[in-house]
């Protein structure tokens, strides 16, 4: 079987080497990114916007970003034919194409986020590499930990107020050039698609827009959901241990989730919400309007064979509603947390819809091919390309998390600034 | 007065700083990046195809298939045969069956999925085949979103991949509006027509040219006025596919017709 | 805690600490590069946009076997068969086109495949009266109708296959 014959399914007039070659993995990318960029903006709201609400969030989004960065290139390196070749990107890279873009902004953003971090935390590896560094014997795990720290902290053990202060001069200045860098890192993801002309549907210039925005979205929701879930998890687990090494922690912290936190987050998540699905609806309206060529076809798989997975998953579900839920007045915990699944959800959904729309009819206008996403894996290519592939690349970030939180950590009130 | 430490220090930074530039520069030749574009070169390969010859015999398929190593059974081709029908009712009908490997040996249309349509004899109002292969556009889209730099045009205009380069990304094929490239089956890379550079340089025609009992396909060098091809796409009606694309295809058709996809 | 002694840097600003680190990591990649990237990539004629490779990729292609040798290589040896076909509507036909490649024939391959299949006399003998092309022009006839389960070659000759010559 060539490649992507076996999850497409022809109809009608098809060239013969026409198969669905960008399926679930490059479903995921886009996402993947979207989210990257969407916790970076949300942190940068309270460094740079200097939104004092937002200051939990800030520092949960910004770990989240870095964690969420590492596993954004995976869906293309289980994608790619070679994915060892992948570095060539780097080392001959065609800047006439958008995808070449990806080592430069990649990179560029990996080094700003990771450089924000740095500051953020820069006095907690201080205080964590000098006690170690007295200790006389350490055991493996205190040595380990130590290498760590004390190469984090670069050869800078000054701590005191004046270098403090710069650090957070720095932090703004990065999470503000942060914020281009970061949309162009899902704009160019939106330029990938909106710049081939030989493919109906994804040629628009609203494309890096409408990307951008409901990354934005997204990056929103999954911080929000993902800090409502670890700080009722962390009362939970607070309520079941005894309280005798917890002394530091006041009873406010172990409250849970702060409702106000949400609220105001809810607000961000909301315009940037608006104004996607206004884009998308641009769109849509523009096409029929005009009605050019491709656009008896276009509409058959629209209104027609996609017509579910549009306007009922994607629009109804993922758009309308989670902005009903968070337009009512009173936003409860509760509701938030429907919400920004549905959010996340109808991100997906449109990433589904562009990519998997996009080849779901033929170059020939006369024809069309239907996907069938591998579900239980049968060899490599349908792990990877499959259900299983996907799964994997959407759980990966949690454990990371978990892992950067030990270096980052997301909680303790004191060591951030 | 500056310290030992200082100056080492400095020295080795200068030192780095300076050897770094001879090996990044390479990225871009300011020189090289204007290239003469006017193009000294003699020879730029352009295809002829009479859709009126084209009985759709499929001989080009299979010989495109051993000559370029596409293994047979496999569901790719560099080059294939399309069938066309109209019926008097204004209905057209199109079919590639295997990309007519195996020739149109029925009259019943390939809708795909085992379905099949029957057309009766008298209900036909024309019918034709049509060849297609990659047209080494001028405007190459397929090049211009390779991220790597594998898939290239030579200074004859015929547009090739390097198998040891390419990554597999697939945008080459996303970014083709003729659909003429898919993943090679066993190596795993882009691939498509090249007419059999291979053979064109050694000056030989293409296999699927010579394989043509009708001369229905025709390779020519648009740069010598002498070729009989040349002649042919300059005084004769031809037509190009999809020319609002914008990629100025080399592969020129006579009998285009309006329903040709 | 207990009061930490530690060195006081001297009063160089540490903000540009991380840029060091970036620069030097591209600086890595960069050396990299000159040992990865072949020697024979760059810009080439077609400039930037379209003649960005590794000009010695034309060279592997140029060293792709040919396998289609042509009519006139047969020819000679095959002399029989080249003079029946040439006299009948047959010789238009190249050799390999029903006989596939002949490569290094008679070295290698040392024979030449006979396809006796319907298959491949179908393709042009399945008669399809298709107005505006050449198919039409070709004698044919209906293969669900017209001997369906014996071989072509039964009966006709395809080195020559005028009908008066039937079997």
């Amino acid at each position: 079987m060539v490649h992507g014959e076996l999850w497409t399914v022809k109809e009608l007039f098809v060239y013969p080497n026409e198969y669905i070659y960008w399926s679930v993995q490059i479903v995921m990318y886009p996402f993947m990114t979207g989210l990257v960029a969407g916790a970076f903006v949300l942190s940068s709201l309270y460094h740079v916007f200097g939104i004092k609400q937002l200051r939990e969030m800030a520092r949960f989004a910004l770990v989240f970003s870095f964690a969420l960065l590492f596993v954004a290139p995976m869906p293309i390196v289980l994608h790619l034919q070679y994915p060892f070749r992948g570095v060539n990107i780097f080392m001959t890279p065609h800047f006439t194409s958008a995808i070449a873009a990806f080592g430069i902004v990649f990179s560029a953003y990996g080094a700003i986020v990771a450089s924000e971090l740095w500051f953020l935390y820069r006095k907690h590896f201080v205080e964590v590499a000098l006690p170690l560094k007295e200790k006389q014997d350490k055991s493996l795990l205190e040595w380990l930990k130590f290498i760590v720290f004390c190469s984090l902290t670069l050869g800078v053990y000054d701590v005191s107020e004046e270098t403090l202060k710069r650090d957070e001069k720095a932090i703004r200045v990065l999470a503000a050039i942060g914020i281009p860098v970061a949309c162009f890192l899902h704009g160019y993801a939106g330029f990938i698609f909106g710049s081939v002309k030989a493919n109906a549907l994804w040629m628009t210039p609203l494309m890096p827009v409408i990307f951008i925005m409901s990354a934005i979205v997204s990056g929103i929701a999954l911080c929000m959901l993902t800090y409502i879930i670890t700080m009722e998890l962390r009362k939970w687990l607070w309520s079941r241990k005894k309280s005798s090494y917890r002394y530091m922690e006041s009873k406010q912290e172990l409250a849970g989730v702060e409702v106000n936190v949400i609220r105001i987050t809810a607000k961000y998540l909301l315009m940037f919400l608006v104004l996607a699905i206004t884009l998308e609806l641009l769109d849509l309206i523009f096409r029929g309007y005009t009605a050019v060529k491709s656009w008896d076809v276009i509409r058959s798989v629209i209104y027609g064979r996609d017509f579910t997975d549009i306007f009922v998953l994607q629009y109804a579900i993922g758009n309308l509603i989670p902005l009903i839920i968070f337009l009512l007045p009173g936003l409860t915990i509760r509701r938030a947390v429907i919400g920004v699944c549905f959010v996340i959800f109808g991100v997906f959904m449109m990433r589904w819809n562009v990519v998997i729309g996009g080849q779901a009819f033929s170059l020939t206008f006369a024809g069309y091919m239907h996907y069938h996403l591998p579900i239980v894996p049968q060899d490599w290519e349908t792990f990877k390309e499959g259900l299983a592939g996907a799964l994997s690349i959407a759980l990966m970030p949690f454990p990371l998390f978990w892992v950067m939180s030990k270096i980052f950590p997301v909680f303790d009130a004191k060591e951030s600034h | 007065m500056i310290n030992r430490r200082d100056f080492l220090k400095n020295t080795a930074k200068g030192i780095a700083g300076i050897a770094l530039p001879l090996a990044a520069f390479e990225i871009f030749n300011p020189g090289k990046l204007f290239a003469d574009k006017s193009d000294s070169s003699k020879v730029r390969y352009v295809f002829l195809i009479d859709t009126y010859k084209c009985v759709g015999c499929g001989m080009c398929v299979k010989a495109c298939k051993h000559e370029n190593e596409i293994p047979y059974d496999a569901n790719v081709t560099r080059t294939w045969v399309e069938r066309y029908v109209m019926t008097k009712e204004g209905e057209t009908f199109a079919d590639t069956p295997k990309g007519a490997r195996d020739g149109f040996t029925t009259s019943r249309i390939d809708l795909g999925g085992g379905k099949f349509q029957d057309i009766r004899q008298k209900d036909i109002e024309k019918a034709f085949f049509v060849p297609k292969l990659c047209n080494q556009c001028e405007n190459p889209p397929c090049v211009q979103v390779c991220p790597v730099g594998a898939t290239y045009q030579a200074p004859d205009g015929v547009v090739m991949v390097d198998r040891t380069w390419c990554i597999g990304c697939g945008y080459c094929i996303m970014g083709c509006p003729y659909g003429v490239r898919f993943f090679h089956p066993v190596y795993h890379t882009a691939e498509k027509c090249n007419f059999c550079y291979h053979r064109i340089t050694k000056g030989l025609k293409t296999a699927c040219v010579q394989a043509c009992p009708f001369g229905a396909r025709q390779l020519g060098n648009i740069k010598d006025p002498a070729d009989p091809v040349t002649k042919i796409i300059m005084t004769e009606r031809v037509g190009i596919l999809k020319e609002e694309y914008g990629t100025k295809p080399q592969a020129f058709y006579l009998g285009l017709d309006r329903e040709v996809k | 805690m207990q009061e930490l002694i530690y060195e006081v840097q001297p009063m160089k600003s540490h903000v540009f600490r991380p840029l060091w680190v970036v620069i030097g990591l591209v600086a890595l990649v960069l050396i990299a590069r000159f040992f990865y990237v072949p020697k024979s990539f760059g810009v080439h004629e077609r400039g930037y946009m379209y003649g960005w490779y590794r000009a010695a990729n034309v060279d592997d292609w140029n060293k792709v076997t040919v396998k289609y040798q042509g009519t006139d290589y047969c020819k000679d040896c095959h002399s029989d068969k080249y003079e029946s076909i040439m006299t009948t509507p047959h010789a238009i036909i190249p050799c390999e086109d029903c006989h596939g490649p002949a490569i290094g024939h008679p070295s290698d391959p040392p024979k030449l495949p006979i396809d006796k299949s319907r298959g491949l006399c179908l393709r042009c003998h399945s008669r399809l009266d298709y107005p505006t092309s050449g198919r039409s022009k070709i004698r044919g006839i209906d293969p669900d109708k017209h001997n369906p389960d014996i071989e072509c070659v039964m009966c006709h000759n395809p080195h020559k296959p005028s009908l008066e010559g039937l079997k």
